[in-house]
């Protein structure tokens, strides 16, 4: 009697661990549609090759942003100084052109997401045992610690006037960089597409599952004994290595950092960026930033309060819209709810 | 009969063509700040730019000139390699004029050096900018212009034997302060601290900075502050912790007194001493000029400060050029040649650029703020120092020496 | 006197006068955080609207500085009931995401708009002649503006008190706070309270942004620049306590004084490592419970 029960468990358990691994597999499918981000980025190359450089800064902001939505979109941790990896990687790449001389742009942005991944790492088995108003004043003022530090530090950091002449070394070896800043597009869009993959495969990931489920029930993770602390830690250290990588993206196509990477503006505007392409979705980070950086530019060429009162109201008629699931609906996401509205 | 009228007309068409062709557009990329907490800088110079297109497009002659205005964005630089880049590659722009952070400058610098587009700077004031790129022209002044001479001076003519320096924490502060000692010290007097006095974003409390200044007693005390918010704070805590009364003299740059905030300033700036290349009160034609126009312009509680006499002279550099050149830009070298060595009487009085470092030679004055007959408060001025070239790089110190 | 004693009395005054302009400009945030739990980052706007009010009121309509304050405190107070029925309302069940996002958003528009109006130059007000200059105490003169400031300050805390708890209202409030759906379940209406309170909130804000010209000068940008300085004391303080918040201020606004006049250095980096100190070992405040 027993054995037959246990056995019976234990196929019910089988059953239902395989009816699970199934939808994950089915769920990290590529699907044909996913394909269109990245059409639309290359048809970009051809349709505007006098904005490249645009073009690039855009593709690092979604890349920010992206790294931005492992953590507030899945894992749902409301952060204020998300620039500080951002920044941090930044200076790691200038560092190792002007203080080591080493020019070779890929092992910099893998050198950047290294520092910046420990760096997050060890602030957030710190910071990420707060939440809430807490937590929002804690990122935001280790951030600004952060850039006073550095002004402390000038002598390192070059101070408000920064590092310049960071120039970086053929790509391979041969693709040289150009005033219309081709060679730089095509690389950054070749790491967003590669950050991108590593961050779908985490998503779609038992891990990516577990961070959902802290957000949406952090009590019941904790019951079924989900080591919540741990994996939220994993996940922002991650999170900040990929901000560190598109802060490196910065520092190697702006050829300039300064100790403005780590101003409130960057932290907020990337919040304001998944937002309005919603959080949780990753395709989120692709139309906000985008959004955002073409309205900045084409509304500030009419006249900049406009582009700042253009924004404002946008946001606030996103976050009206949103509560009410009109996006969500629009975008008709089944399991992949941009937020839910809580508490 | 038709035939014939049909021939004349297009023959005429042609020749107008011909005629009206050779006028040329040029355009001019505008980089200044307009948004965010630094658009009051860019505002003065945006202004300039225009009243001075304004009053003097005719001397163009055929030609126009068309500004392209964009938004250099945070004083971090972040935006500036963007927008100049697309000025050159999009809107095809045959000169760059702006520039008021530092940090926006030294990005754009590599640019204008691969693309050969002159870049003229009409603010930003690290001394040794120019020395980033051979395109590089500056009208305004560097941080080392108004610091130096204010130095020498408070030695040997105010008789400050010690001096507190007092700056906001960041390059320009650094600079002025760096410039104030080294004058002050080879004139003989001695620096006794130097305060840093917070970020240049959010204006500080300078109660704690001037009170720690007060205790230590120093003959005068010299402070850089960003023109604007910080000005008038720093007029204000000065007045309220009553460091004059305690026998010490407050000096500094001109960016302790814009004209704008100079008119809203308390009768505690009355007796304050700075070297300035420019205030409303000069009594030249020009500048009388000057004033009037602007106040027609921009209304009477608008006031042109030296960022708007910088403005005025960069786009005076401009149409210099296009007219020598006979509106011909293509070549950027050549433009750069064409403005080494220019002369100027413009509202700051006589400018010339040195056709060795491309920087920009101007009087600088010691001015004293006083209160004037009509009860609003202006500047006497004390002694004027003829041309004053940029010490740094004639010091060779440090950036400025290479 | 020796200067050891001239420091400590000037730290004290200096910080008491910054704790006191930082109490009023964050007291109405922490009020409302904590009664009706929205992260409200327009809080900074605001005070901006009070502060142009009283700009426009003393250099146009030729209005007393000590009137205009009030007329800013009113003003902005009732104007600020307009928002809270139109679009607060809507944050009070929503994430503490969308609450950040919609009322930076409101931040950006009301910037946007006073750059539109007033222009981006900054402007100033004159003072009444018995508010400015020095106070001769004994030793030692103090700028009378500071020692206005602490009378204000004072006075507010002593209305605050006795508006919090001696009045009816007052405990009609805490009990909110305390407990929103028990005052409910009594019969209290809780709806028209987070109105009211939220009007006093906004109108301090609108009092804190008059007085804040003198002290910090006032551009279009003010609503952004200062959000930190309110959020942390907000924090430190904990929110939903006119105590905590009074705490949070004297201890960030002591401290930051402190370090700018003895390590003027790295004087600014004081305050964020004090908050931070704080809220890692009390992560509700020093008054704020969990």
């Amino acid at each position: 009697m027993d054995a037959n029960k246990s056995s019976s468990i234990s196929s019910t358990n089988a059953v239902a661990r395989a009816r699970a691994a199934d939808l994950l597999a089915r769920r990290d499918r590529y699907r044909i549609v996913e394909a269109l981000p990245w059409i639309a980025a290359i048809a970009a190359y051809f349709a505007f090759p006098n904005q490249m450089v645009l073009g690039s800064q855009t593709l690092i902001l979604i890349l920010f942003a992206l790294s931005l939505d492992l953590i507030l979109g899945y894992a749902g941790i409301v952060t204020l100084g998300h620039a500080a990896y951002f920044g941090v990687g930044a200076y790691a790449a200038a560092l190792l052109i002007t203080d080591v001389g080493w020019s070779e742009p890929i092992s910099g942005l893998v050198c950047a997401a290294v520092v910046s991944a420990i760096a997050g790492f060890l602030s957030g088995l710190i910071l990420l045992r707060y939440r809430g108003l807490t937590l929002l004043v804690l990122t935001l003022s280790t951030t600004i610690m952060l850039q006073q530090l550095g002004n402390l530090f000038r002598d390192f950091t070059g101070g408000y006037d920064g590092i310049p002449n960071l120039n970086i070394a053929p790509l391979f070896g041969y693709f040289d960089y150009d005033l219309y800043g081709h060679t730089y597009y095509l690389y950054c869009l070749a790491v967003l597409l590669v950050s991108f993959c590593v961050m779908r495969r985490i998503v779609y990931s038992p891990f990516g599952q577990a961070l959902v489920g802290i957000r949406e029930n952090v009590a019941r993770m904790h019951a079924i004994g989900s080591p919540v602390h741990w994996r939220l830690v994993v996940a922002y250290a991650i999170s900040a290595g990929l901000a560190g990588i598109a802060g490196a993206l910065f520092a190697q196509t702006n050829t300039l950092v300064t100790l403005g990477v780590f101003d409130f503006d960057q932290s907020a505007a990337v919040l304001m960026m998944l937002i309005l392409g919603g959080a949780g979705w990753l395709y989120g980070a692709f139309v906000g930033a985008a959004l955002y950086m073409v309205l900045q530019n084409e509304l500030a060429k009419i006249s900049p309060p406009f582009w700042q009162f253009g924004i404002g109201l946008l946001l606030v008629a996103v976050v009206l819209l949103t509560r009410r699931g009109a996006f969500a609906r629009l975008a008709k996401i089944d399991q992949h709810l941009p937020w839910k509205q809580r508490r | 009969m038709k035939i014939i009228s049909a021939v004349a007309a297009s023959v005429l068409t042609f020749f107008f063509w011909m005629a009206v062709a050779d006028a040329e557009t040029i355009k001019v990329g505008v980089v200044l700040p307009y948004s965010g907490p630094n658009a009051d800088l860019g505002n003065q110079i945006d202004k300039a730019f225009d009243l001075y297109i304004k009053l003097h497009a005719k001397d163009l002659g055929d030609n126009k000139i068309e500004l392209v205005k964009r938004d250099e964005g945070p004083a971090s630089g972040a935006n500036a390699r963007t927008v100049v880049t697309e000025l050159i590659t999009n809107d095809k722009v045959k000169l760059l004029a702006g520039f008021v952070f530092s940090p926006g400058a030294i990005a754009a610098a590599p640019l204008a050096t691969q693309a050969k587009i002159p870049m003229l700077i009409a603010n930003a004031g690290t001394a040794w900018i120019t020395t980033l790129s051979p395109f590089i022209v500056r009208f305004s002044f560097s941080m080392w212009d108004p610091a130096y001479p204010m130095g020498t001076y408070a030695a040997t003519k105010l008789g400050c034997k010690t001096a507190a320096a007092g700056f906001t924490d960041f390059p320009p502060g650094q600079d002025s302060a760096l410039a104030f000692k080294t004058a002050f010290e080879k004139a003989g007097g001695k620096v006794i601290d130097e305060v840093r006095m917070g970020s240049p974003g959010p204006v500080p409390d300078f109660t704690p900075f001037f009170q720690r200044v007060k205790d230590e007693h120093p003959d005068c005390f010299y402070v850089f502050v960003p023109s604007g918010s910080h000005a008038g704070g720093v007029m204000k805590t000065y007045g309220d912790i009553g460091m004059r009364q305690a026998g010490i003299r407050l000096i500094g740059p001109m960016d302790l007194i814009p004209d704008y905030q100079l008119a809203q300033m308390s009768d505690a700036a009355i007796g304050l001493v700075v070297v300035s290349s420019y205030a409303d009160d000069y009594d030249t034609p020009i500048n009388k000029d000057f004033v009037k126009e602007w106040h027609a312009a921009y209304g009477p509680n608008s006031y042109p400060d030296f960022e708007s006499a910088a403005g005025m002279d960069t786009m005076a550099g401009i149409f210099y050029v296009i007219n020598k050149l006979q509106s011909n830009l293509d070549d950027g070298a050549k433009v750069v040649d064409a403005l080494k060595g220019w002369k100027h009487d413009g509202p700051r009085g006589l400018i010339e650029i040195d056709p060795q470092t491309r920087d920009v030679i101007q009087d600088e004055r010691a001015e004293e703020v006083i209160k004037k007959p009509d009860g609003k408060l202006g500047v006497k001025v004390l002694e004027t120092f003829p041309q004053v070239k940029d010490e740094c790089k004639v010091l060779k110190i440090g950036r400025c020496g290479s | 006197m020796p200067p050891v004693v001239n420091t400590i009395i000037s730290i004290l005054f200096d910080g008491l006068a910054w704790a006191m302009f930082l109490f009023i400009i964050s007291v109405g945030l922490s009020i409302t955080m904590g009664l009706m739990g929205v992260v409200n980052l327009a809080h900074g706007a605001f005070a901006m609207a009070g502060g142009y009010l009283v700009v426009t009121a003393t250099a146009s309509w030729g209005v007393p500085f000590l009137a205009s304050l009030i007329i800013a405190l009113i003003v902005v107070g009732i104007v600020s009931v307009l928002f809270e029925r139109t679009l607060y309302r809507q944050l009070y069940d929503a994430s503490e995401l969308h609450q950040v996002l919609l009322t930076i958003g409101l931040a950006f528009m009301a910037i946007a708009t006073y750059t539109y109006f007033y222009g981006p130059l900054p402007q100033a007000i004159r003072v009444p002649y018995y508010l400015s200059g020095e106070l001769h105490l004994g030793a030692r003169s103090f700028p009378t503006y500071r020692v206005f400031l602490i009378g204000v300050g004072a006075a507010l805390i002593a209305a605050l008190w006795y508006g919090f708890e001696r009045t009816n209202i007052g405990a009609r409030i805490r009990a909110a706070v305390d407990n929103r759906r028990m005052a409910q379940s009594v019969g209290i209406d809780v709806d028209r309270l987070f109105t009211i309170t939220f009007a006093v909130g906004s109108g301090l804000a609108g009092l804190s942004g008059g007085l804040a010209i003198q002290l910090l000068g006032l551009t279009p940008s003010f609503a952004i620049i200062y959000l930190v300085f309110f959020l942390l004391v907000v924090a430190v303080g904990g929110s939903g306590s006119i105590w905590g918040t009074l705490a949070g201020a004297l201890v960030l606004g002591v401290s930051d004084t402190a370090g700018k006049y003895l390590f003027a250095d790295a004087g600014s980096f004081f305050i964020y490592a004090v908050a931070v100190l704080i809220l890692l070992i009390r992560p509700a405040g020093l008054y704020g419970r969990e």
